[in-house]
This record gives structure tokens, C-alpha cells and sequence, in this order.
């Protein structure tokens, strides 16, 4: 086999590591609405039930606490299901089992029993799906104690954590964005299992830190090579686990840069964004020059035309300006 | 499913002996709680011992159990040991979930009782999850899961009911109907009071069951058991019982009248099962002496155990939010 890179997209990227996992462990599963005979909503299992068949490859009703709660069911009975929900908004509908049960039974239980549960679904905005398909709630979720929460943002990641996942005793919870299911790119074909905790820079640069994850990194890195030519270095730090958070990592950036931009496409109001900003101040408060900046989505539920829609996130070029003003206030 | 267990002198010895003990801890409970041993919710099971002793009587250690916040006599009689249950009400470190879970957590993984379930409604996807585990990895256990008449109003009870049924999961759905949500009568509460005829629409396997007779609860169940061990899918069990005591120690039972209470006190399971055992010559009077003797002695055993047992240490308040393995 040729270990050349090779073209590949997020999606194949993300079919592949499902493959990896079926193939390397006879305990994991997919289980889901539409995972099997449609080939998955966003077509990630695309394949997969003709290869593992309807055992392994479990087409769900419409039943998403039923389902999330017997995949906890399922860890707890030994297995390693892999749970996909169809868009963030409707694990809404699963909540009780995801942070009443997933997120408690190990404490509550004394560490008697763990919940060795990975659950995949698609966040964020961008296909005009309009305001029940197209939040970020992820941050939601980075709130509760028990849960571990990751952003794959790049090809390696999306192909490597979901390994990583099956193989943590707790319940980790996988953000895909929409967004980034067509992003195109070259992966070694030995592409394998990567670590799903700490952050990574992305781009090193010595004028500001810009802090993102998911869907915002691509735009975020578009940004830093637009403010490139202006002579403006911003280093790109993507996030990778939003729970926990990698303080280190943030606060060395920091250190090093001055100056901070929080870029999250969840709303500002007591979301993620707040989350770092505040750990920021009280970590590394002595080390800015600046108040800690944040661009996060508009406060709105998630608009159907695309003008209104692309203007409810932070875009490349809204990035830009806002780091821009950071940088050289006016 | 309905043939009457023909029983032995030890068979009739053990039931009485498990209600007995069940009902014995909960006085205790009930006592302490007002010695403030016990703090938070308690929940007691009086009046319905004759379903857990029936129904755990009828299941082999390889199966898994999941119930409900009213979880002291499940847990008992499913073979949690006293003494970690009652160091569990009082909040300590030798409690069967270290204390952090309380009288409505009781967690055990020897007898695989998954809890203590206090959202209502919520157990049953677990179940539905732990008898697919056991169908795909090709095991012989079934999941029992046990709840009240109240979350048959959630979503959860149909969602789970349909799952287990389209996919034919060893499941064995026990609704334990006392008519009361807390302090809402089932008429109050569902248009449908007839809950067994929910499950049976999706063509489960599904009766109705005295369960004030402890001997009918374990007849129905082990029929259920050998319908589900045989490839039958999922069977659901409506057990018609009642609380003689309140909701939880906060409730003053505005709700109900005490001439029900008193009319269902008449059909305590522990004193019918006696009465008959004692008259059909299954049991002597010296077997109910020796029997509640030894149920006292357990529970001051029990209570001994839980003062004597150490708090956990504040160092290890967040040990366990995230764990290091999964246990084997």
C-alpha cells in the first residue's frame, strides 16, 4: 500500500475512522437515525451497512432519548456504541440521558460502573437549514461535569479521535461541522488514532492569540493569512477539546502574544467564549495588553436566507476586522 | 405463564424471610430518618414488597437489574447487602455507592443493579441498552426494569417499549402500579388506566398481575423470564400494588383517603403470604418468629455498620466524575 498522502475529504475522513474502529473491535457499533439504508444523514456511513451489516450498523426509530439511553445502556452492558444524532438540536431530546444519566452514573455509582459511550452529531450553520438544524450548542455541553466534549476541526482529527474516544472509560461527545464535511485535503493513508485532549496552534504568530475550534478554525486561519499582509502575525489556536479546556496552552499563547480574540460561533451569553475569556482574566490578566476580545454568533436563532444567516457567525473577514481593531485600535 | 409455583418449605421460608427483611430495614429507615440519620428523600417501598421479593426470586445472577428512586427493596432483595444499603441512606463511605448516591441511588455492581434511578422514566432506555448488550455479545441475560404507574405518562416508556419490541431485546418491563404519581391518581393522570394494554399495542407480551401475591408475582415472572430466555422478545407485567406509607417522609397525603389506605392495608402481602403459609402448612409459627428474629438482627447488624463506617474523604469529592478505567 502506497503511504503517499492522499486526497480525502472530512466526510470519507470520518467514514473511515468509523471503518477503523468496526474493524479493529468487535464491541463497537453505530446506532442512529438513517445510519444504515439512507447511509447516514450527512452520508458519513455512507457504505457501512453493506460492510458490517444490520447488526453492527443499527438503523434507529425516531426515539432519540430511547436510543442515547440504551447506548448508555449498551457501555455499561460492555459494549462501544458509537451514537449518532442526527443535528445538536435534536440531542435536545436525549438531554436526560446524556446529563442525567451518561454524566452521572460513575459518580453517583462510586465508581462502580463507567460509561464508556461516544456519541457523534453535526453542529453549527451554513446550509440555510434554518433555526431547529443550526446551533452550536456545543458549549451547552462542555458545561456538564462528566462529559468530554471535542471539536474535530482538521482531516487528522476527524479521522484520528473517534479511536481515542471509544477507548476513554467516559462518555465523550463528538462536534461535527456541517460545515466542514466537504473540506478537502491530503491524508497519510497511516493516518491513526490521535489524542482527544489538549489544543493545538494551528498557525504560530506574535501580535494576538486567536482562539477557535470546529467550523471557525478554517475561517479563523482565512483571517490570519489576510491580516498576514497587513503585517499582522495572529497565531491560531484551535481548541480541540472544549472540555476539558487545555488552560496551558492558552495561557502560553497569551503570554506570548498580548492580545486575544475568542472566535465561537455558539452565542455570547454565558457560552464558551465566556468560559475562556474569564479564565483568561483570572490566569493571565497581568500578562495583556488588551481586554480579552470575543466574536461570537449574533443572538438570534439561526435565520433561513443566507444573507441574514452568514451574518448571525463570525466570517473570515469579520474575524479579520475584529482582530484587526485589536491589534491597531483606531 | 400463570401456573402457581408448587412450594417447598425453603422456597415459602425465603419469601417470607425476604419481605420480612425488606419491611423491617424500612421501619428502621423510617425511624432514623427522624433521628435525622437519614437526610434528603426516602422513599419507602411498604405495601410492595411482595414485587421485588417475587419478581428478583425468579431471576439468575447474569441478569441485570435497573429501578427506580423506591429502590431499597429492589436492591434487597436482589442480594445488595444490608449493610452497605443502609450505610448508603446514611451517606457514608462503606454504602454500596460510597454514599454519594443516597436512598434513591443504590448502585451494586456484584448483583449488576444499575441503580436507583430518580428520574422517572429514565431507566428504561438503560435497560432497553443493557439487553441489547446482552443479544449482541451473545450473552444469556435478560434486563429487568422496574417502574411505577407514573412514567408511563413519558416519553421515554413508549420510545423504549417500541425499541425493545422492533428489535426483540431480552427485556422484562415490570410497572409497578401503586395508582399514585407522587400525589396524582392514575386517573388523573392517564387516559388509559388500563397501563398493560399501552404495552400490549406494541405487541409486547403483556399481563396484568396481583402484586399483593408475592407467589403470583414470581409465577408471572418466571413465565416471563422463559418466554424472553426463549427468543420471545420483550414481556411487560402490570403488578397492582399500593404504598401504605406517604410518597417520601415530606408528603401529608392530602391527596388520598385513609379509608383506601387502611382497605389495602388489608392485603398486605407479608401477612397474607403468612397467613396462608402458616394455614397450608408450609410454614410453623416457630419458622415466623425465627424469621422475624433474624430480620432485626440483620438490620441492627446493618445499622452497626453504617455508624461504624468512615465519611468520604473531602479529597475525594470529584474522584470518579471521570474515571480513570472502566471497571471489570
Amino acid at each position: 500500500m502506497s503511504t503517499a498522502p492522499r486526497k480525502t475529504t472530512y466526510r470519507e475522513a470520518a467514514r473511515e475512522a468509523i471503518r477503523e474502529a468496526m474493524l479493529r473491535d468487535p464491541r463497537v457499533f453505530l446506532m442512529g437515525e438513517d445510519v444504515g439504508r439512507y447511509g447516514g444523514c450527512y452520508a458519513v456511513s455512507k457504505g457501512l451497512l453493506q460492510e458490517f451489516g444490520e447488526e453492527r450498523i443499527r438503523d434507529t426509530p425516531l426515539s432519540e432519548s430511547a436510543f442515547v439511553g440504551a447506548g448508555i445502556g449498551a457501555a455499561l452492558g460492555g459494549m462501544r456504541p458509537i451514537v449518532e444524532v442526527m443535528s445538536v438540536n435534536f440531542s435536545l431530546l436525549a438531554l436526560d440521558q446524556i446529563v442525567n444519566n451518561a454524566a452521572t452514573i460513575p459518580h453517583m455509582s462510586g465508581g462502580q460502573f463507567a460509561v464508556p459511550l461516544v456519541m457523534r452529531m453535526p453542529t453549527g450553520s451554513g446550509r440555510q437549514v434554518a433555526a431547529q438544524h443550526s446551533h452550536s450548542l456545543e458549549g451547552w455541553y462542555a458545561h456538564i461535569p462528566g462529559l468530554k466534549i471535542v471539536a474535530p476541526a482538521t482531516l487528522e482529527d476527524v479521522r484520528g479521535m473517534l479511536w481515542t474516544a471509544l477507548e476513554d472509560p467516559n462518555p465523550v461527545l463528538i462536534f461535527e461541522h456541517v460545515q466542514l464535511y466537504n473540506m478537502e485535503g491530503e491524508l497519510s493513508p497511516a493516518a491513526g488514532p490521535v489524542p482527544i485532549a489538549g489544543a493545538a496552534i494551528r498557525r504560530p504568530g506574535r501580535d494576538l492569540s486567536i482562539i477557535t475550534y470546529g467550523g471557525s478554525l478554517p475561517k479563523c486561519l482565512a483571517a490570519a493569512e489576510a491580516l498576514a499582509t497587513d503585517g499582522i502575525e495572529a497565531e491560531v489556536i484551535d481548541l480541540r477539546s472544549l472540555r476539558p479546556l487545555d488552560d496551558a496552552t492558552i495561557m502560553a499563547s497569551v503570554a506570548r502574544t498580548r492580545r486575544v480574540l475568542i472566535v465561537d460561533e455558539g452565542w455570547r451569553s454565558g457560552g464558551l467564549s465566556a468560559e475562556i475569556s474569564a479564565r483568561i482574566v483570572e490566569q493571565a490578566f497581568y500578562e495583556l495588553d488588551a481586554p480579552p476580545a470575543r466574536l461570537c454568533g449574533v443572538e438570534v436563532p439561526i435565520p433561513y436566507p443566507k444573507h441574514l444567516e452568514d451574518a448571525s457567525v463570525p466570517q473570515a473577514e469579520s474575524i479579520r476586522l475584529a482582530a484587526r481593531a485589536l491589534v491597531r485600535p483606531a | 405463564m400463570t401456573a402457581k409455583p408448587r412450594l417447598t418449605h425453603e422456597h415459602a421460608r425465603r419469601l417470607l424471610g425476604q419481605m420480612m427483611r425488606i419491611r423491617v430495614f424500612e421501619e428502621r429507615c423510617a425511624e432514623l430518618y427522624t433521628q435525622q440519620k437519614i437526610r434528603g428523600f426516602l422513599h419507602l417501598y411498604i405495601g410492595e414488597e411482595a414485587n421485588a421479593v417475587g419478581i428478583m426470586e425468579a431471576l439468575a445472577p447474569h441478569d441485570s437489574v435497573v429501578a427506580t428512586y423506591r429502590d431499597h427493596g429492589h436492591a434487597l432483595a436482589r442480594g445488595v447487602a444490608m449493610g452497605p444499603a443502609m450505610a448508603e441512606m446514611y451517606g457514608k463511605a462503606g454504602g454500596s455507592s460510597r454514599g454519594r448516591g443516597g436512598s434513591m441511588h443504590i448502585f451494586d455492581r456484584p448483583t449488576r443493579f444499575y441503580g436507583g434511578n430518580a428520574i422517572v422514566g429514565g431507566g428504561l432506555p438503560l435497560a432497553v441498552g443493557l439487553a441489547l448488550a446482552e443479544k449482541m455479545a451473545k450473552r444469556p441475560g435478560i434486563a429487568v426494569c422496574l417502574f411505577g404507574e407514573g412514567a408511563v405518562a413519558e416519553g421515554e416508556f413508549h420510545e423504549s417499549l417500541n425499541l425493545a419490541a422492533l428489535w426483540k431485546l431480552p427485556v422484562l418491563f415490570v410497572c409497578e402500579n401503586n395508582l399514585y404519581a407522587m400525589g396524582s391518581a392514575v386517573e388523573r393522570t392517564e387516559s388509559e388506566t388500563d397501563i398493560h394494554l399501552k404495552a400490549a399495542a406494541y405487541r409486547l407480551n403483556s399481563r396484568r398481575v396481583d402484586g399483593m401475591d408475592v407467589v403470583a408475582v414470581e409465577a408471572a415472572t418466571r413465565g416471563a423470564v422463559e418466554h424472553i430466555r426463549g427468543g420471545g422478545g420483550p414481556v411487560f407485567l402490570e403488578c397492582m400494588t399500593y404504598r401504605f406509607r406517604a410518597h417520601s417522609m415530606f408528603d401529608a397525603q392530602l391527596y388520598r383517603d385513609k379509608a383506601e389506605v387502611e382497605r389495602w392495608k388489608e392485603r398486605d402481602p407479608i401477612k397474607r403470604f403468612q397467613t396462608w403459609a402458616l394455614s397450608a402448612g408450609l410454614l410453623r409459627g416457630a419458622d415466623v418468629a425465627a424469621l422475624s428474629a433474624a430480620a432485626v438482627a440483620e438490620v441492627d447488624a446493618a445499622v452497626a455498620f453504617a455508624e461504624a463506617s468512615p465519611w468520604e474523604p473531602l479529597s475525594d469529592l470529584e474522584k470518579y466524575v471521570l474515571m480513570d478505567e472502566v471497571p471489570v
